[in-house]
């Protein structure tokens, strides 16, 4: 089965305090999944001290999610970890969907080049876990515990206290912020007496993580009614180590119990491979919910990833949103805890990240509406949209076998809104687009050179002889004249670029706004409302 | 602003009416209700415009709730 990776639990010189003394931190986080060690290494690099707690001591049951996307990986580029998962990871950008054994269509997640990442990388949750731990044992600023579990919540006006169960007892810590990642059975939303909205959905699905060694290609494979899972629906994707993700439709009223006993998988991957050359690394059975926390912001308490929201997995959207959720929250707390910016800057976290979460959830209901008709005439328009799709392109777009993460475009007071006009190239709210650029004759992509820039705001400038006077913190990336080159001509064209034209690119990488003639007044003001302070 | 044409679009509106009934003639039920969903499918492809087909759907349920 898969690889299980141990962690010891340390008793901390915190648990030794009188319980009147509790020591306080900055920011506790507590879950060290995906979402709450990225968001920890982040908050680290723009230093801040972090405690990190987590209710077990070890990583690694399953695979789970697998999919992991070009934004997240240009996330984790800037924590320091995109190579190692990229190295790891499968990559793939081709889609492909058949009705019963025809191909119906593909479709190409990233047709042009010029980018470093690739759409997306398909790796185990606890490879990616177990890189991200690695990297939070290089930075001392975060303090990860293991099997420290927390038991209840005490909110107060500015901080709020924390108690920790042990293998050694409980203890209390206080904190002026907790940001919960503890999951969709996140323990901390019970405790501020928050619950989900949203729906729930009946069909069941099978999960079959299998080893094997098989001449498939690296693509999505997904099937409407496929010949050996009649009536339902399947997906096949490769992940590192020989072993594939396998997902079936089962039944509504199919027993999860018995559904999940590897004799009665068994014969049901046979009949889809034609083979019985494979082993079981894992076997699931899950229905899901597309729902959220209708605020993922209560006071001092912060809810990021599954926690706050949830989705199918047909689209890739869950672990994906919730390292989107991270990117969002780490600078505007550290912004915040810094005194840098106004605690009101936190806010736009809720706005940004639940509209986020409301998208996801409406691409996500959308594929399992098409995938499980709910009626009669549902089935007979998706029976119609199958048919259809063989010959015209219009139906093909209508067939939704899932459809898969893109970062989303922020409608923000945070942008400032454009005064001048521009004819393509990310508006403000929309997250940085990559272009191969040199520096020095070395290749370089702008994605590069944006995470050397890790605690701040930059400013995107397309030379044309001088430099626009800006705010001393603001770092420039400087494209043309004596700065990076751009060879090719695609970062001009992906900006849709004159001389002397500037992005503002906040510290996730989202542009702030953007100017053909930036004025030292203009950046000024953009700058002071990205960071909260109109 | 309405965008939804509902005056008279057709020369001869009666031959587009026996057009779509010799469509659904001899037909079984089931197979008259896969015909009309892929024509509704190809049409509002055609039409190519959320507003005009949200308009249609409207009045669509309002006549469909007068019968």
């Amino acid at each position: 089965m898969s690889a299980v990776r141990q962690f010891g639990y340390s008793r901390h010189p915190d648990q030794d305090r009188d319980r009147l003394r509790a020591a306080h931190h900055d920011v506790v986080v507590v879950g060290a999944g995906p979402v709450g060690l990225s968001l920890a290494i982040d908050l680290a690099q723009r230093g801040q001290r972090v405690v990190l707690l987590d209710d077990a001591d070890r990583i690694g049951e399953g695979s789970r999610a697998i999919c992991f996307s070009k934004r997240s990986l240009e996330y984790w580029d800037r924590l320091g970890v995109g190579q190692r998962m990229v190295d790891k990871g499968v990559v793939w950008k081709v889609g492909k969907i058949f009705a019963r054994d025809a191909l119906l269509y593909q479709f190409d997640l990233l047709p042009e080049p010029g980018h470093k990442r690739p759409a997306f990388i398909n790796l185990q949750q606890y490879y990616a876990e177990s890189y991200l731990a690695d990297r939070t044992a290089e930075l001392a600023a975060i303090d990860l515990r293991w099997s420290n579990k927390v038991t209840s919540l005490e909110r107060h006006n500015d901080h709020c206290e924390l108690t920790i169960e042990t293998p050694d007892g409980p203890y209390r810590v206080s904190a002026s912020y907790v940001v919960a990642c503890d999951g969709a059975r996140s323990a901390l939303r019970g405790m501020v007496g928050a619950d989900f909205e949203g729906q729930a959905f009946e069909d069941q699905f099978l999960i079959a993580d299998v080893k094997m060694t098989a001449a498939f290609p690296t693509e999505r494979w997904f099937w409407f009614d496929p010949p050996f899972h009649s009536g339902r629906s399947a997906l096949l994707h490769r992940q590192p180590d020989d072993v594939w993700r396998i997902d079936l439709q089962l039944s509504r009223d199919a027993d999860p119990a018995v559904e999940r006993r590897p004799e009665n998988v068994r014969p049901r991957i046979e009949r889809m491979l034609g083979n019985g050359n494979f082993e079981f690394e894992w076997i699931s059975v899950y229905r899901f919910h597309c729902r959220r926390m209708r605020r993922f912001v209560h006071d001092r308490v912060i809810f990021a990833g599954d926690s706050a929201h949830q989705v199918s997995p047909f689209g890739a959207r869950g672990a994906n949103s919730g390292l989107e959720d991270a990117e969002n929250l780490a600078w505007k707390l550290a912004l915040v805890l810094s005194g840098d910016a106004p605690e009101s800057l936190i806010e736009s976290y809720n706005t940004e990240r639940s509209a986020a979460a409301d998208e996801n959830i409406r691409e996500s209901t959308r594929s399992t509406d098409f995938m499980a008709p709910a009626t009669a005439q549902e089935a007979r328009m998706r029976q119609a949209i199958l048919a259809l799709a063989k010959d015209t392109e219009f139906a093909k777009r209508m067939v939704n076998g899932g459809r898969l993460s893109v970062p989303s475009v922020y409608d923000t007071p945070l942008s400032t809104p454009d005064a001048d006009e521009w004819s393509a190239g990310p508006r403000p709210g929309s997250s940085l687009v990559d272009a191969p650029l040199t520096d020095d004759g070395k290749d370089i992509y702008l994605s590069d050179a944006f995470a050397e820039n890790r605690d701040g705001f930059a400013l995107l400038e397309f030379a044309n002889g001088t430099s626009a006077e800006i705010d001393a913190n603001v770092r420039r990336i400087w494209i043309g004249g004596d700065g990076l080159a751009d060879t090719e001509g695609l970062a001009m064209k992906r900006y849709d670029a004159t001389p002397g034209a500037a992005y503002l690119l906040r510290p996730d990488g989202y542009v702030a706004a953007r100017f053909r003639h930036p004025s030292k007044d203009g950046v000024a003001a953009a700058l002071a409302r990205a960071n909260g302070l109109q | 602003m309405t965008k939804l044409s509902t005056s008279s679009n057709f020369v001869k509106p009666d031959d587009a009416f026996r057009m779509i009934l010799e469509a659904h003639r001899g037909l079984e039920d089931s197979a008259s209700h896969a015909l009309d969903t892929a024509l509704v499918l190809i049409l509002a492809n055609h039409i190519g415009d959320l507003d005009v087909l949200r308009e249609a759907i409207a009045l669509a349920e309002q006549s469909a709730g007068k019968q």
